[in-house]
Order: structure tokens, then C-alpha cells, then sequence
């Protein structure tokens, strides 16, 4: 299978030929910086195509079909447009607090980007304690959304942010007891070492029961993390116009909306890291041809297909369901999916041992 | 190339990125005054005092019960990763841990926190 260390590694190679050490160090840094920009760039186009497309489908429309073959091209026309529009000052706004709420909503879903592994030996961020990073640094967001709907002065903006901040931080408890019983079935927080140990079997399979239950109360949480789907009370259109981002206008509402569809496939990647074996392809044991096989497929392909496939199955709940009530999606972390992520976490202690 | 440098990089990167993009649209945007342009948006209607005053605490219940069970999982997840080293033992204390956790939650649940007023 084909391994990016060895393209890092020329490039390496190749810089520190005519460079000294500092400038080759230097060199790498904007190089990584514009790589993780474009992806992120791309991908968020890309999703925001996905998404457009998926959702007209689901409702037997044909969706974006005017710029470019397919449309394909509607997002980066809308992108551009976006910029081109005015950003209005709103006069009683806390201007410093306004301003440092869109820079925390997008510091906290790029930094949780940065660490994901997307194919062999592709990957930026690659802490000891990988799982512990990608919670902190995406409850990061929680702060940015308060942020931006308080400095607002805006009576929609506070209530989507405290509805906003309630959601997000009762479900951040699940999503992160769910990843706890996969440290649990590997033993460490190093999302490559988790990688490396799904070669055999994806750790969903390994973990029996209790791992699917937690893919599954992850997948929940998850999708209750982007503020999408069932979920949007914080964003409720019919009732608070926009929730938390109504006062932001151009460019910088736009950054909500990337954050908010990257945080979507953030979800979906860490699933697919976590559960779904992260760039290992498809193995079952015995079956050697169709494990060699299998390896033939690039490891960004199966990477990619599997966190699509998650960011479809979050498309498909999203059109699918009506909007909860506060109590019940309260209810729902509370009283159902926290009891039953706790003792799930027990039981693959007890399948470990 | 050492971990910590490489979050920087992805910080510097993500304000690069903000930054960028607010400079973009200001050259490119356009801008016109209005005396009513800048008022908070409540659907036409002008909008009366501040909003920044006392809030529905049930939201505040449910920020009090995350942090117990947040500061929980801080100490839950040593346990996850050395586990196969602990053993069985382990596991009886980290069972005792989530009992009274869940005593807490249970205690909560009676009192009403969870319900929705």
C-alpha cells in the first residue's frame, strides 16, 4: 500500500539539499499550514455540495444543476459571493468578544483537523494523548458559540447560544465516554497506535457489543455536536431566524457555516479513526485473498469512502427526522444515552479482561 | 519535528486563515451607511433594552452537572488506558467510582435537575 512518508520524506529530502536546517524547518511548517488550508478549503466545498445534493434527493428535487456539469461548481460560486458581501457593523454589539467568536469556532475545528490521520503516514498532529486532544480542542467550540451569541445583544443570538450551550455540552459527555471504551479495548490515546491495531479487525468488530454500541451512541453524540439534524434547536429557522450567528453577516457568518459542515466530517472521521479502522482496509482473518485484495485499494480511499459514509448516514438522519423539543433532547442524554454509556464502558472492561 | 511545534503551526494556521479572509472581504466588499443598518435584527420590530440581563437557569443545572461528570471522565480515561496492567483489581475500583458517580446522577434525577421547567 502506498505510504505518504515517502513523499514527506523527499520533500525533506529535496529542501534540506539547498537549505539550511532552520529555513527547511521553516519551509515544512508553510508547507503543512497551506496543505491542512486547501484540504480544509476543498472539503468544505466539497460537503457543501454533498449535502445540497443529498438533501434535494432525499426531498425528489434535483437540486444545484446550473454552474459547472452537475452543478458541481455551485459551492465555490457561492463561496466567492460570500466574500463579496458586506460585512455590517451592528452598533451594539461587544466588539472584541464579536470578533474573537468566529476566530475560536474556526481555531477549534481546524486544530481538530490537523490531528486526524488520513491516510498511511499522512498525518500532522500525533500526540501521545490523541483522543484527549481531539476532546478538548473541539469542546473548544462550545466557547466560541457562547461567545458569538452573547457579545451579539440580540435576543435570538442568546437563546440559540444558551440552547447551543446546553446541547453541546451534555452530549460532549457521551461522545466522549463512547471513545473511552475504545482506550479501553486498545490500551493507549495514540491515534496512529489505534490505527495500527485495527490492521487485523476493525476495533468494531474486535469489540463485539459494547463497541457497536458505542459507534452508535458516538454517532448520536456526534451528530448532536454539529448542530445539525434533529438536533438544531440552537439554530431553530422557524423560531430564532439563525440562532447563535444571526447578527454575523458576509464572510464572517460564513465561517460558521464551515466550521459547522467541517465539524461534521470531523465527527465522521473520528468515528471512522476510532471504529471503522481509520485508513486500514477491510481485513477478515483467513481470508488471505481477500485481504491482498483488499490492500490494493489506496489507504485515502478507504479513509475517505468510510468517513463519507458516515457523513451520509448524519445527511440521511438530518433529512429524516423532525426536530426534537429541549426536554427531550435533554432527556435523551441524561436518563438514556449516559447510564448506558457508562456500563458499556464496564462491559468492554470486562470483554478486555 | 516535535508535536507541540505542529499544533502551533495549526493554530498560526487556523488565525491565518480567519485573518485572510476578513482582509479579502473588506478590500472586495462593499460598504454603505444607513442609520437603521446597524440596529439588532428582531424581524423589523425596534428592539426593546438589552439582552444581556438574568437568564432561565435550568440551563445553568445542566452546565453544574456536566462539570461533575466531565471532571469524571479526565480521571476515567488513566484508568482506560492502563487497564490491562491493572487488572481485575483495577477494574473493582474504577466500579466503586462509577457507582457513586451514578448515585450522584440518580440523586439529580430525583431531585428533579433533569427535568426540563
Amino acid at each position: 500500500m502506498f505510504d505518504f512518508a515517502i513523499v514527506t520524506s523527499w520533500i525533506d529530502q529535496f529542501l534540506r539539499s539547498f537549505l539550511s536546517a532552520g529555513w527547511t524547518l521553516f519551509v515544512e511548517f508553510v508547507l503543512i499550514g497551506l496543505v491542512i488550508l486547501a484540504l480544509y478549503a476543498v472539503l468544505a466545498l466539497l460537503l457543501i455540495y454533498v449535502e445540497r445534493k443529498v438533501c434535494a434527493f432525499f426531498q425528489c428535487r434535483i437540486g444545484p444543476n446550473r454552474v459547472g456539469p452537475w452543478g458541481v461548481l455551485q459551492s465555490v460560486a457561492d463561496m466567492v459571493k460570500i466574500l463579496l458581501k458586506e460585512l455590517i457593523n451592528i452598533k451594539r454589539v461587544d466588539p472584541f468578544l464579536f470578533k474573537a467568536a468566529m476566530f475560536l469556532v474556526i481555531i477549534a475545528s481546524i486544530c481538530t483537523f490537523g490531528a486526524l490521520p488520513f491516510a498511511r503516514g499522512l498525518q500532522t498532529i500525533d500526540f501521545n494523548i490523541g483522543v484527549f486532544y481531539l476532546l478538548a480542542v473541539s469542546s473548544l467550540g462550545v466557547v466560541g458559540i457562547l461567545l458569538a451569541g452573547w457579545s451579539s445583544n440580540n435576543k435570538y443570538t442568546m437563546i440559540g447560544a444558551m440552547r447551543s450551550g446546553a446541547q453541546l455540552i451534555s452530549y460532549e459527555l457521551s461522545a466522549g465516554l463512547s471513545l473511552m471504551a475504545i482506550v479501553v479495548l486498545s490500551g493507549s490515546m495514540q491515534l496512529s497506535e489505534i490505527v495500527n491495531q485495527q490492521a487485523e479487525m476493525w476495533f468494531i468488530f474486535k469489540g463485539h457489543i459494547p463497541a457497536f454500541i458505542a459507534f452508535v451512541i458516538y454517532l448520536i453524540a456526534g451528530h448532536a455536536e454539529t448542530n445539525r439534524g434533529p438536533f438544531d434547536l440552537p439554530e431553530a429557522e422557524s423560531e430564532l431566524t439563525a440562532g447563535y450567528h444571526t447578527e454575523y453577516s458576509g464572510i464572517q457568518f460564513g465561517f460558521f457555516y464551515l466550521a459547522e459542515y467541517l465539524n461534521m466530517f470531523i465527527v465522521a472521521a473520528i468515528a471512522t479513526t476510532m471504529f471503522l479502522g481509520g485508513w486500514m482496509p477491510l481485513h477478515i482473518p483467513g481470508w488471505e485473498g481477500f485481504n491482498q485484495v483488499m490492500d490494493f485499494i489506496p489507504s485515502v480511499i478507504w479513509f475517505f469512502g468510510k468517513a463519507f459514509l458516515c457523513v451520509f448516514l448524519a445527511l440521511w438522519v438530518r433529512w429524516s427526522f423532525p426536530r426534537l423539543r429541549i426536554d427531550q433532547l435533554l432527556n435523551l442524554e441524561w436518563k438514556v444515552l449516559m447510564p448506558i454509556s457508562l456500563i458499556n464502558i464496564l462491559l468492554m472492561a470486562l470483554l478486555v479482561l | 519535528m516535535s508535536n507541540s511545534a505542529l499544533f502551533l503551526v495549526v493554530l498560526i494556521t487556523a488565525i491565518f486563515m480567519v485573518v485572510a479572509a476578513l482582509v479579502i472581504a473588506k478590500l472586495l466588499a462593499p460598504t454603505s451607511t444607513n442609520p437603521l443598518k446597524g440596529d439588532p435584527y428582531e424581524c423589523g420590530i425596534p428592539t426593546r433594552g438589552t439582552s444581556w440581563m438574568q437568564f432561565k437557569v435550568g440551563y445553568y443545572l445542566f452546565a453544574i452537572l456536566y462539570l461533575v461528570f466531565d471532571v469524571e471522565t479526565v480521571l476515567l480515561f488513566p484508568w482506560a488506558v492502563t487497564m490491562k496492567d491493572l487488572g481485575a483489581q483495577g477494574l473493582f475500583c474504577v466500579l466503586f467510582f462509577i457507582i457513586v458517580l451514578a448515585l450522584g446522577l440518580a440523586y439529580a434525577w430525583k431531585k428533579g435537575a433533569l427535568k426540563w421547567k
